[in-house]
């Protein structure tokens, strides 16, 4: 008994200590960056490398903003996230409603299309698409990123809308419907209000795969104010002397509204997956 | 079965419900797509211009002759290999650990995803500041715990840069694993469990014998499109080490990224982009067969 007592003890240990080192190893990096960006650059720099400030300021943060224009790149990202969430979000609405509700001809291979687009790395088509834009006299358009942006994410969450509108009954639109509301009027009134918690969770991902975007806001953006944070972060790195405190402080600034984001759609995200957004 | 709404009169409603989308593909990934073969067949290389024009297999000829581009074949299945079975076998262990019941789960669970939110860029940032090599936490903690003498330099030495950036994107990949095994552990029904208990079953026997069967299907497709992901990845790698030092780094993708962003060889660039097409589309035909997606009404 006492054997066995012993062993579901061990097991318990193992059990934490192993829990505890994922802990440190996803918990570390976010903890350097942090404990970077309080420190004043003389104690950044010095050979004594401390884990905890020894002097606590708030200084990168403050030239990161003013400054090294984080202030600008943050209302840019803003701007490109929160329009490509409105594109993404009527987009999947819009394409997963037809796949779920509709039977039509080329169904199945509409369904295949937006798969395979999973498999297009932007890297890719970064050229033709410069091209593009460049001949529609777009680049330094924060618009032309919202249009790219779009088209690299609304189709992802097209399969994810189409497996929410699924697990709703479409008994409450024809009821509407007999009521005397119209097909749009029964999606605008019925559906829709339904739907949120679904389009809450779509609009979090669009906000967080458009706030991240990198590659093609490299590539299109020159001008200084149009720049994003992912741009502004990297060109930091460029610059001849790095100022590391002011490279964390950005990296914090960059990273807090989708951890925010990511807290509050992580519960359904566990469920949303399994039920399909991987196998459709 | 739900009640589809049966094609009559408004038939063409799907299709206007689509029209949007398909705008988007057409647009601004079919076309261009197209293009990129298209220019694969032209030299157009922007600091010779004076040469543009149809040069028909020649870039793909030069392709067979440049051993960069070999060496970023072997870059490219390495990282790639590296990267999945890594992330695979440690997102299942860490899912395997959050099925279980246990005091603050929700908030563990919240925490170990975090990195999945997190993009190549910042993440990149976020281990540039472990690597370094004056101000780094890695060499400070292995100084103090008498592992290293000198300071190295993660990023800039030959013989560590690739494990330094691979540890980085495994970092940022492991969630994806674990919240795709999460999902489907919890889909396993509870009553499964008590079997094992009631057979007598050990808890390894129960992962190994019953759960990881179950997962199987889960397992495959996930690590697929992972890989198809990581082939794809360029974010992290053109920013922590732009694919260098000596090439270490520089897998086919980040090859055809500084070919078009770094060099302005387009023709080129274009001829490489070609070759991933044919890779992709073989990952894509293998996950697709698997899936089962394209038969009737998936």
């Amino acid at each position: 008994m006492t054997a066995r007592k012993g062993k579901k003890l061990a097991g318990k240990v193992g059990f934490a200590a192993l829990l505890l080192v994922f802990m440190v190893f996803i918990l570390l990096p976010i903890y350097w960056c942090l404990v970077t960006s309080f420190k004043p650059s003389a104690e950044i720099t010095s050979k004594e490398v401390t884990y905890w400030p020894k002097i606590f300021t708030f200084v990168n943060y403050a030239e990161a903003w003013t400054r090294s224009g984080f202030s600008t790149y943050f209302k840019n990202s803003l701007f490109i996230a929160v329009f490509g969430v409105v594109f993404i979000v009527v987009l999947s609405v819009l394409t997963g409603y037809a796949l779920d509700r509709f039977k039509f001809k080329g169904k199945n291979v509409f369904m295949l299309i937006l798969l395979c687009t999973q498999f297009i790395p932007g890297a890719m088509l970064i050229t033709p698409i410069f091209i593009i834009f460049k001949n529609l006299n777009m680049l330094n358009s924060l618009f032309a990123l919202v249009l790219v942006n779009t088209t690299f994410h609304f189709p992802f969450n097209s399969i994810l809308m189409r497996g929410f509108v699924g697990g709703i009954d479409y008994t409450i639109e024809e009821a509407a419907q007999i009521d005397g509301c119209s097909r749009l009027g029964a999606i605008r009134h019925v559906l829709l209000p339904v739907l949120k918690p679904g389009i809450a969770t779509i609009a979090a991902y669009g906000f967080i795969s458009c706030w991240n975007e990198f590659l093609f806001s490299f590539m299109f953006i020159s001008k200084q104010a149009k720049l994003t944070l992912p741009v502004g972060l990297k060109n930091l790195v460029g610059e001849f002397s790095i100022n590391y405190g002011q490279l964390a402080a950005g990296a914090v600034i960059a990273v807090v509204p989708t951890l925010i984001l990511f807290s509050y759609v992580q519960k359904n995200l566990v469920g949303g997956l399994s039920s399909g957004a991987v196998k459709g | 079965m739900r009640t589809k709404i049966k094609a009559g009169k408004k038939d063409w409603m799907p299709y206007l419900f689509l029209a949007p989308a398909a705008f988007f593909i057409l647009a601004f990934l079919a076309y261009p797509l197209a293009t990129v073969f298209f220019y694969s067949l032209q030299s157009y290389d922007v600091t010779k211009i004076a040469d543009k024009g149809f040069v028909g297999l020649e870039n793909f000829k030069d392709l067979f002759q440049d051993d960069i581009f070999f060496r970023s074949l072997r870059v490219s299945a390495k990282w790639v290999l590296v990267e999945v079975i890594s992330q695979l076998v440690l997102g299942m262990i860490l899912a395997l650990l959050l099925d279980k019941k246990f005091k603050g789960r929700g908030l563990y669970r919240c925490i170990v995803f975090f990195p999945w939110a997190i993009s190549g860029v910042l993440t990149s940032m976020l281990w540039s500041l472990i690597y370094n090599e004056n101000i780094g936490l890695l060499n400070s903690l292995l100084k103090d715990l008498g592992i290293l003498s000198n300071n190295m330099a993660w990023l800039g030495n030959m013989k560590t840069v690739f494990k330094a950036t691979a540890v980085a994107e495994i970092w940022r990949g492991i969630p994806f694993f674990a919240i795709t095994i999460l999902a489907a552990l919890q889909n396993i029904p509870a009553d499964l469990h008590e079997a094992c208990v009631v057979d007598g079953a050990t808890g390894f026997q129960e992962i190994f014998l019953v759960k990881l069967p179950m997962l199987k299907d889960t397992i495959i497709l996930t690590t697929l499109l992972r890989a198809v992901w990581e082939f794809n990845n360029v974010d992290l790698i053109f920013t922590l080490t732009g694919g260098g030092p000596s090439y270490r780094t520089t897998t086919l993708t980040m090859y055809m990224t500084n070919m078009s962003i770094k060099n302005g060889n387009y023709g080129y660039g274009s001829a490489l982009a070609v070759i991933a097409f044919f890779v992709l589309l073989l990952f894509a035909g293998i996950y697709l067969k698997l899936s089962g997606y394209g038969k009737e009404d998936a």
